[in-house]
């Protein structure tokens, strides 16, 4: 039973880890992208279509990846370019992502798609209880984790980390030492973008293998969450989307085991739950603001 | 036929389209819907009714329509817009438009409207809705037949009459099968998110159930049903395509020729505010094809299916008890509409404490 818990909280928690480190690269470096949801609905559809079109899974998610890079690019001209206000932009993202992947998707509703094959290592993947949950996932399972540990390699032990948080701390100290505030922005709001789309492309390929439309179901808002939630630490985050998920998953089984509790409360759960740890993350109000990228959300017009 | 998509900016139809059929001198329907047309399910199922009338009566006739109207102040804005634009007759058809419906109908004496799943009429407001529950029935006595657990897991949106009244007809059709069938369900609080549906369904195989019945309207968890071998019921249309292996049957919403009917009456001129509760009888409740189960269970299900159609017999015929065991409705008696429609209260053998 805590086998099957275990392996049902893994496919809850990684959309959104996939998508909140995206997003956590983004606002590091100083740039808020409320289009989330938007670029992760894009992920899941255009995902779904090359799946079904090609019958390769992998292909899917190369084009998850493409699509949430494409949208978000968008959002990267408008609010980096133009300087537009982000969370506005953002905010349209969402509504644009959400409208055109249902434009785009209506061929493939009531399509049936085909689901990314879980690893299977002869030997490893038999052992009793932690064979399955160690060596028997799908392979975004494994990336989300890779990315978690690139990620933070990259921020905190590389120069172009370094520069990055320079970017979101304070864009016009980085301009004047001479870094390309714009240029560090875009490539962060890209990859941010392919990491949503990634998210998106799971749903829609390993989670539940179909398309309709608003498949995201409000997920990409749950990863912004959790980025603050985080305090924009990677390995915070890991936490926050597994606890989410743990919750999520464990009110289900509480459900039908006829505790008396009524089901409200228990649906609200997840969300309580991050409450409060976030409650208890910021009383170290110190730690929680030396964190915070202090440009974040702020538009940048380089001085010439 | 030539189709201007028009994208409204404002608020009101943040994420809505309207599609229109360019025409003159003909009679404008027009629908409402709740959720978006492409979820393959109740929005969906009422847009194929809409094409029906199109292609029906797509000569005197054209139609337009609103999707994802959340219900709300969003919901009379809407509708007052499709009033104001010409339409004719205008189909709301979500039980949380009930109140703005009757609002604007109030402004609107010339123009009809129709509610769906609702209870307020008006002298042009019009009331119809569908008797689910009796497919519910069939699918509880398909469950109980081909559980070898003895235990089915039930999925459920919100705890509204129609919920509730689907859940007590599953289990009057299990019992009368088998009437230690035991049923464990789980309240996702939504209609619509394939990802929480899914991992119920997981939740609930993995406590035990070998049978996944669903109010909700993903497919999601009859593919989960699908991967593991086991059983379930589709919900809304057809969802064969998406478990060809373990849908058994599903509860179908045909709208359609209630549609074409009402257009039909606008038309002729005989259109009048009615209270329409069809089902399986009128053709309002289709249960697509039994598959994957013993030809033992698909006699029953279509003796079933024959009797309740012919309205020979009905699924809420007592002896009828509630969960304490107190006897609600006696041997013989058919619980009158009225009461179905308000019903919130479990009947024997539910184990469940009903969310207040």
């Amino acid at each position: 039973m805590l086998e099957a818990i275990i392996l049902t909280v893994i496919t809850a928690a990684t959309p959104l880890l996939l998508a909140a480190i995206g997003e956590l690269v983004v606002e590091r470096s100083g740039v808020l992208n409320l289009g989330v949801e938007g670029m992760m609905v894009m992920g899941a559809v255009a995902g779904f279509a090359i799946t079904v079109s090609t019958g390769s899974p992998l292909l899917g998610i190369v084009a998850g990846l493409v699509a949430g890079l494409a949208v978000s690019l968008i959002f990267g001209f408008v609010t980096l370019t133009l300087v537009a206000n982000q969370v506005a932009s953002g905010l349209a993202l969402t509504l644009f992502g959400l409208g055109l992947s249902g434009l785009l998707g209506e061929g493939f509703v009531g399509t049936p798609g085909i689901k990314l094959p879980s690893l299977s290592i002869p030997g490893l993947t038999d052992i009793p209880y932690v064979g399955r949950i160690l060596f028997g996932q799908d392979i975004l399972v494994y990336v989300s984790f890779a990315l978690v540990l690139a990620v933070s390699w990259f921020l905190f032990r590389t120069r172009g980390g370094l520069v990055l948080r320079a970017v979101g701390d304070n864009h016009v100290s980085a301009h004047a030492l001479g870094y390309k505030v714009i240029r560090v922005r875009y490539l962060a709001v890209m990859f941010g973008g392919a990491c949503a789309g990634l998210g998106g492309a799971y749903l829609s390929i390993a989670y539940t293998p179909l398309w309709v439309e608003n498949m995201t179901a409000g997920r990409g808002w749950i990863a912004l969450a959790l980025v603050v939630f985080s305090s924009w630490l990677p390995s915070r985050l890991v936490i926050g989307a597994y606890l989410f998920g743990a919750v999520t998953i464990l009110q289900l089984h509480a459900q039908p085991l006829g505790l008396g509790v009524p089901s409200q409360f228990l649906s609200m759960l997840p969300y309580l739950a991050t409450v409060v740890v976030l409650v208890a993350i910021s009383g170290n109000r110190r730690a929680t603001r030396f964190n915070t990228p202090a440009c974040l959300g702020a538009p940048f017009v380089p001085d010439r | 036929m030539k189709k201007i998509l028009l994208l409204a900016g404002t608020a009101l139809a943040l994420a809505a389209g309207t599609m229109t059929a360019s025409a003159q001198e003909k009679l404008k329907a027009c629908w409402v819907y709740v959720g978006p047309i492409g979820d393959f399910g109740y929005s969906y199922q009422h847009d194929q009714g809409r094409l029906q009338v199109e292609k029906e009566l797509g000569d005197k006739v054209e139609t337009a329509y609103l999707e994802n109207v959340s219900e709300g102040p969003d919901a009379e804005r809407a509708i007052e817009r499709f009033a104001r634009e010409g339409c004719k007759i205008v189909f709301t058809t979500s039980f949380g438009f009930m109140d703005p419906t009757i609002k604007v109908a109030k402004k609107y004496p010339d123009v009809k409207f129709e509610h769906a799943t609702g209870f307020k009429k008006a002298d042009n407001v019009a009331i119809y809705n569908a008797r689910f529950y009796e497919g519910r029935y069939v699918i509880g006595q398909i469950a109980a037949k081909e559980s070898k657990a003895g235990l089915a897991g039930y999925i459920v949106s919100f705890p509204i009459p129609e919920v509730v009244m689907g859940i007590n007809a599953f289990m009057l059709g299990a019992q009368s099968v088998n009437p230690d069938f035991k049923v464990k369900i789980v309240w996702v609080n939504t209609w619509f998110d394939p990802g929480k549906e899914a991992d119920a369904a997981k939740a609930l195989f993995d406590q035990g159930a070998d049978i996944i019945v669903q109010h909700t309207d993903s497919t999601a968890p009859l593919q989960i049903a699908e991967e593991r071998g086991l059983k379930g019921f589709g919900q809304s249309s057809d969802m064969i395509k998406f478990a060809p292996k373990a849908q058994m049957t599903s509860i179908v919403d045909d709208w359609g020729p209630y549609y074409v009917k009402r257009v039909q009456a606008m038309l002729d001129g005989t259109w009048s505010s009615t209270d329409t509760w069809e089902g399986m009888k009128e053709g309002a409740v289709v249960l697509p094809p039994f598959a994957n189960m013993s030809d033992e269970t698909k006699k029953l299900a279509e003796e079933t299916y024959a009797k309740i159609k012919s309205g020979e017999f009905h699924p809420f015929t007592g002896p009828i008890f509630d969960q304490a065991g107190a006897e609600k409705y006696p041997a013989g008696a058919v619980v009158p509409d009225g009461d179905l429609l308000g019903m919130l209260w479990y009947v024997k053998g539910v184990d469940d404490k009903l969310p207040q």
